[in-house]
C-alpha cells in the first residue's frame, strides 16, 4: 500500500459531519434490547404464573379437615348377634358409617331420631370413615363396646368450605354445603374438635372416587417400580452402547447409521413409545395390561436416547492422554476403557441417567396406551400386578369436576415437581462438585 | 421347575465356577515357571461366562419354540369342525383352551379322573378361584387342556434339566482349560465386546420394533378402510363405521386431524419462536454473564416440566382465563372456548420457550468471534451486527433448531388431549376447539381394546403418520445443523 500524498498547499475546508442516522440506529439499538429484555420477561412470567398457579391451588391440599370424635364402637351395631368369634365377616361388614354418624349428632346435640337432620350430619362425614373405623377394629377387635377418640376426616365438601373454597354468600340452594352444616362446622371449630390435619392420606391413599379419601399413594409405588426397571435396564445398555460406539467402533457406514438413528430416537413423539409397547409388549409378548413392566420397558426404550447421547459426550470429555498413558503401559483396550476411562466418566454419566429419569418420571402420554390409566386402589406388589403412575394420576383426577379435585390435582402436581426438582438438583450439584474438567 | 429357579441353580453354578476356576488358576500360576498369560479373575470370569451363557441362551430359545410347537399341538388336535372354520375362530378356540389349561392349573387339577367331564361343572369351581373362562367354552376342550398342561409340564422338566446340563458342561469345559498360558483375558474380552455391541443394536431394534409394529397394524388397517379415504377424507368418525359395515367410507379422515395438529404447532411457534428467538439473542449478545446464569437456568425450567402439568395449567387456569377474558371484551357471550387452538397453542409456546432459546443460543454463540468483531470494528451498532451477520450466518442452524421444535409440537400429546378438545373439526377460527392426531391416538386406545377392529387400528395408521411427518422434520433439521457445523469447525 501507499501512503496517499496530500498536495501541500491545498488545504481541506472543515466538512459538517456526514449525518449517518445515528439518532435512528441507536433508537433501532434501544428498541431491540428492549425486545430482548421483553422476551425474557414473558418467558419468566409465564414460568411464575405456572408455578403460582399450581401451588395456589394445591398447597391446600397437604391439609386435611377432620373431625375428632368419641366413637362409641357399639357392640349391638357392629356385631348384634354376638357372632363375630365364629364369623370374622361381621367385622368386616359392619355398619361402621352408624357409629361415626350417631358420634358426631352426639356431640352437636341433635336427636338421632330426626331423618333430615341426620342425613345432613351424616354428609358431613367422609364415606371413607367406613374403611377407617373398619382398620382401627380390625386392628383391635376389643376396642368393641368402648368409646375411643377418633380423628375422622370430613367429606369433601366441608374440607373445601372449611379452607374457604366454597362461595358462602351465594344462595343455600346454589352451593353443596347448607347453612346448617356450616353452623355445625363453625360449632365444632370453636370447641377445638374440627381442625385441618395434615394429609398424610395424599400420600399413602389409592384412586378414589372420594376426593377426601384419593391419594397418590399407589401411583409413587407404581412410578418406583417404572423407575427402577428403567434404572436396571437403561443404564447398563446405555452406557454398554455408548462405550462402544465410543471406543471400538470403526468409523463406517453402520455405527453412522447407529447414530443417527440415535438422535432421532431422541425426537421421536413419547407417544409412539406408547403404541410401541402396546403392539410389541402387550398385543405380541402378551405381558399383562397396564402393568408396571410394561410401563417400564417403553421409558426404558425412551430414556436410552438422552442416556446414550450424555454417556459419550461423557466419554469424549476424558482426554486421550488418558487412553495412551493406560495403553501405554500395557492395558489392553477393553482394561483402558473400563478401568480409567469409564470411572472418570461416571459423573457425567450419572447426571445424564438422573436427568434421563427425571424425563421418564413426568412421562404421561406412552402410559395411557398401555393402559395405565385403570382405576387403581390398590398397592402392586409386584411390577406384573396393574398399576398406575404419578402423572397419569394427575390426568386421571383433572378429569374429576370437583373443586376438591383440583387442590388434590395441583397437590399431586406439587409432589412430582418436587421429586423432579430433587433429581435435578442432585444432578447439577453432582456436576458441579464431581466432574472434573481438564 | 420354575424358570426363576432354574436361571438360580445355572448362577449358582457359575459363581461356583468362578471360585475354582480362579482357585485353580491362583494354584497353576504360583509354580509355574512361565509367564502367566491372564490374571487370575479372568480365568474364574471364562468359566462364569461358560457356565452362564450358553445355558440361558438355550433356555430363552427352548421357551420360544416350545410355546410355538404347543399352541400348533393344541390347534391339531381341535376337533375337524372347528379346524375348517374361519381361522380367527380357531385361534379363538386355541385361546380358550389355552385360558381353561391356565385355569386347570390354578385349581390343581392335572389328571383326566380328577377333571369334571362338563364345563357346566367347572365353571363355578374356576369363578370361586377368581379365573375368568369364556362362557362358551366346549366341553371336548377339557381333555385337551389336560393334555396341553401336561405337554407343558413334560416340556419345562427337559428345558431345566438340558439346561442345567449344559451349564455343568459349559463350566467343566472352561475349567479344563484354565492353563498358565491359556489366553482366558481375551476370550472374556470377546464376550465383553459382543455385548457392547449388542447393547447398541438395541436402539437400531427399537426403531425396527416401532416401525414394523406399526407398518403391521397400519396394514390391517388399510384391508378395511381404503388409504385414500383414510388420507383424503375430511370427515372423522369412527363411532358409525363398526365393522362389516357397508357405510364405513369417508369416517376415518385424517384431513382434520392433521389441519388441527398443523394449526396448534402453528400458534404455538407463532408464540414461541419471537419470544425463544429474541431471549436467545439477548442472552448471547447483550446479557452480563450474570444475568445469563441467573436467567438461563430458569428459562431452563421451563423445559424440565413435565407435559401434564402444562396440560393442568391449560385447563385450570389459560382456558377459563381466556374465556373470561373475552366475555369481558364482547362484554356479553364468550367468544373464546375454555378449551380452544389458542389455549393449547399458547400453552405449547411456553413449553417451546426454552427448546428455541438454548437451541438458537447454543448456534448463535458458535457464530465465530472474528465475524462480530469485524461488523462492530466497522462501525455497526450490536443490533445490526445481530440483524446483518449473526443471524444470517446463523440461519441454518436456526432453520434446524426450528424444525426440531415444530416436530415436537406437532408430537406433543398432553397438552393437546387437556386443552384442545376432542371435536374433529375444519374451522379457520383459532378460538374454537380443533383436535390432534395425537389426541385421537389417545382417545381409540383407551378403553377397551380389539386389535381386529378399524376403530383400534386406525390409531396405528395416525402414529405412523405422525411418525413419518415427525421423522422426516428430525431428519432434515440433524442434516442442516450437521452440514451447518462442519461449516466452523
Amino acid at each position: 500500500m501507499t501512503d496517499a500524498i496530500i498536495p501541500a498547499g491545498t488545504s481541506q475546508p472543515a466538512r459538517p459531519r456526514r449525518d449517518i442516522g445515528l439518532k435512528r440506529r441507536y433508537a433501532a439499538e434501544q428498541r431491540f434490547k428492549i425486545y430482548g429484555i421483553v422476551a425474557i420477561a414473558i418467558g419468566l412470567f409465564f414460568l411464575a404464573a405456572l408455578l403460582w398457579s399450581v401451588f395456589s391451588n394445591g398447597y391446600t391440599a397437604f391439609w386435611q379437615t377432620s373431625i375428632n370424635l368419641p366413637v362409641n364402637f357399639d357392640e349391638s351395631v357392629i356385631d348384634p348377634d354376638n357372632e363375630r368369634g365364629t364369623n370374622p365377616n361381621i367385622l368386616f361388614t359392619a355398619n361402621y358409617p352408624k357409629l361415626a354418624r350417631d358420634a358426631l349428632a352426639q356431640k352437636l346435640g341433635i336427636d338421632p331420631e330426626d331423618r333430615a337432620q341426620m342425613r345432613d350430619v351424616g354428609k358431613m362425614i367422609s364415606d371413607g370413615v367406613r374403611g377407617q373405623l373398619r382398620n382401627v377394629v380390625m386392628a383391635n377387635p376389643s376396642v368393641v363396646g368402648t368409646t375411643q377418640n377418633v380423628w375422622v376426616l370430613a367429606s369433601a365438601d366441608i374440607d373445601s368450605a372449611q379452607k374457604g373454597q366454597i362461595n358462602l354468600e351465594i344462595g343455600e340452594d346454589r352451593r353443596r354445603v347448607s347453612d346448617q352444616q356450616v353452623a355445625w362446622m363453625r360449632q365444632l371449630e370453636e370447641s377445638g374438635d374440627l381442625e385441618q390435619r395434615f394429609n398424610s392420606g395424599l400420600f399413602t391413599f389409592g384412586a378414589s372416587s372420594r376426593p377426601e379419601t384419593a391419594g397418590v399413594g399407589v401411583a409413587l409405588v407404581g412410578s418406583f417400580y417404572m423407575m427402577l426397571i428403567v434404572l436396571v435396564l437403561s443404564l447398563p445398555i446405555g452406557v454398554a452402547a455408548s462405550i462402544y460406539l465410543e471406543e471400538f467402533a470403526a468409523k463406517n457406514r453402520w455405527t453412522d447409521l447407529i447414530e443417527v438413528n440415535i438422535n432421532n430416537l431422541a425426537a421421536v413423539p413419547s407417544i409412539v413409545f406408547g403404541l410401541l409397547g402396546l403392539a410389541v409388549f402387550i398385543n405380541f409378548m402378551e405381558l399383562p395390561r397396564s402393568a408396571s413392566i410394561v410401563g417400564g420397558l417403553v421409558l426404558t426404550l425412551m430414556t436410552l436416547p438422552t442416556i446414550i447421547i450424555a454417556t459419550r459426550s461423557a466419554l469424549r470429555a476424558v482426554p486421550p492422554s488418558i487412553r495412551s498413558a493406560a495403553l501405554g503401559i500395557g492395558a489392553s483396550k477393553m482394561q483402558m476403557v473400563f478401568h480409567h476411562v469409564l470411572p472418570l466418566a461416571a459423573p457425567g454419566i450419572l447426571t445424564g441417567t438422573i436427568i434421563g429419569l427425571a424425563q421418564a418420571l413426568g412421562e404421561t402420554a406412552p402410559l395411557l396406551l398401555i393402559g395405565m390409566v385403570a382405576f387403581v386402589a390398590n398397592y402392586p406388589a409386584t411390577p406384573m400386578d396393574p398399576a398406575t403412575a404419578l402423572p397419569v394420576q394427575i390426568y386421571m383426577w383433572a378429569g374429576e369436576a370437583e373443586r376438591a379435585f383440583v387442590e388434590r390435582t395441583s397437590g399431586a402436581i406439587i409432589i412430582l415437581l418436587g421429586f423432579l426438582a430433587i433429581m435435578n438438583i442432585t444432578a447439577i450439584i453432582l456436576r458441579r462438585r464431581v466432574e472434573r474438567r481438564w | 421347575m420354575s424358570p426363576t429357579l432354574v436361571i438360580s441353580i445355572v448362577l449358582l453354578i457359575g459363581i461356583a465356577g468362578f471360585v475354582l476356576g480362579r482357585q485353580r488358576a491362583v494354584s497353576q500360576q504360583a509354580g509355574a515357571s512361565e509367564k502367566p498369560h491372564s490374571r487370575v479373575h479372568y480365568h474364574g470370569w471364562w468359566v462364569f461366562l461358560a457356565a452362564v451363557l450358553p445355558a440361558l441362551i438355550f433356555m430363552a430359545i427352548w421357551s420360544a419354540v416350545s410355546t410355538t410347537y404347543i399352541d400348533n399341538a393344541t390347534r391339531s388336535a381341535l376337533p375337524e369342525q372347528t379346524q375348517e372354520s374361519a381361522v380367527a375362530s380357531r385361534a379363538l378356540a386355541t385361546g380358550m383352551v389355552q385360558n381353561l389349561a391356565r385355569g386347570l392349573r390354578v385349581l390343581g387339577v392335572d389328571n383326566a379322573s380328577d377333571a369334571p367331564q362338563t364345563f357346566e361343572e367347572l365353571q363355578p369351581r374356576l369363578r370361586e378361584r377368581g379365573i375368568a373362562v369364556a362362557s362358551d367354552t366346549q366341553d371336548y376342550m377339557i381333555p385337551l387342556a389336560l393334555q396341553r398342561n401336561a405337554m407343558e409340564d413334560r416340556s419345562s422338566l427337559l428345558r431345566s434339566v438340558l439346561t442345567i446340563a449344559f451349564s455343568l458342561a459349559g463350566a467343566a469345559y472352561a475349567f479344563s482349560t484354565i492353563g498358565v498360558r491359556a489366553r482366558a483375558r481375551n476370550k472374556v474380552e470377546r464376550v465383553t465386546l459382543l455385548a457392547l455391541v449388542a447393547a447398541s443394536t438395541i436402539a437400531i431394534l427399537t426403531t425396527i420394533g416401532i416401525v414394523f409394529s406399526m407398518l403391521f397394524e397400519t396394514i390391517h388397517f388399510f384391508q378395511s378402510v381404503s388409504p385414500a379415504n383414510f388420507f383424503f377424507g375430511t370427515v372423522w368418525d369412527p363411532r358409525f363405521a363398526a365393522a362389516g359395515s357397508g357405510g364405513a367410507e369417508g369416517q376415518f379422515g385424517l384431513i382434520p386431524l392433521l389441519a388441527g395438529t398443523l394449526y396448534i404447532a402453528f400458534v404455538a411457534m407463532l408464540f414461541a419462536v419471537p419470544v425463544g428467538l429474541m431471549a436467545a439473542v439477548y442472552m448471547a449478545e447483550y446479557a452480563t454473564p450474570g444475568v445469563r446464569s441467573v436467567v438461563k437456568p430458569l428459562l431452563e425450567v421451563l423445559a424440565g416440566i413435565p407435559t401434564i402439568v402444562y396440560g393442568f395449567f391449560a385447563l385450570v387456569t389459560v382456558g377459563p382465563f381466556l374465556r373470561d377474558l373475552s366475555a369481558d371484551i364482547a362484554g356479553g357471550p364468550s367468544f373464546i372456548q375454555a378449551q380452544s387452538v389458542l389455549t393449547a397453542g399458547l400453552v405449547m409456546g411456553i413449553m417451546l420457550i426454552p427448546f428455541v432459546s438454548s437451541l438458537s443460543d447454543d448456534i448463535i454463540t458458535a457464530v465465530p468471534r472474528a465475524m462480530r468483531d469485524g461488523s462492530l470494528g466497522l462501525g455497526a451498532t450490536r443490533s445490526e451486527t445481530v440483524k446483518r451477520v449473526i443471524l444470517p450466518a446463523a440461519l441454518p442452524g436456526i432453520v434446524g433448531a426450528l424444525l426440531l421444535t415444530a416436530s415436537r409440537a406437532i408430537g406433543e400429546t398432553m397438552i393437546v388431549v387437556m386443552a384442545a378438545g376432542v371435536a374433529a373439526r375444519l374451522t379457520w377460527n383459532p378460538f374454537e376447539t380443533m383436535t390432534t392426531i395425537t389426541v385421537k391416538i389417545v382417545n381409540q386406545l383407551t378403553g377397551d381394546l380389539e386389535f381386529t377392529s378399524p376403530q383400534t387400528l386406525v390409531a396405528f395408521a395416525l402414529g405412523m403418520t405422525l411418525f413419518v411427518l415427525t421423522l422426516a422434520m428430525n431428519v432434515f433439521a440433524l442434516y442442516i445443523v450437521r452440514k451447518y457445523r462442519e461449516q466452523y469447525e
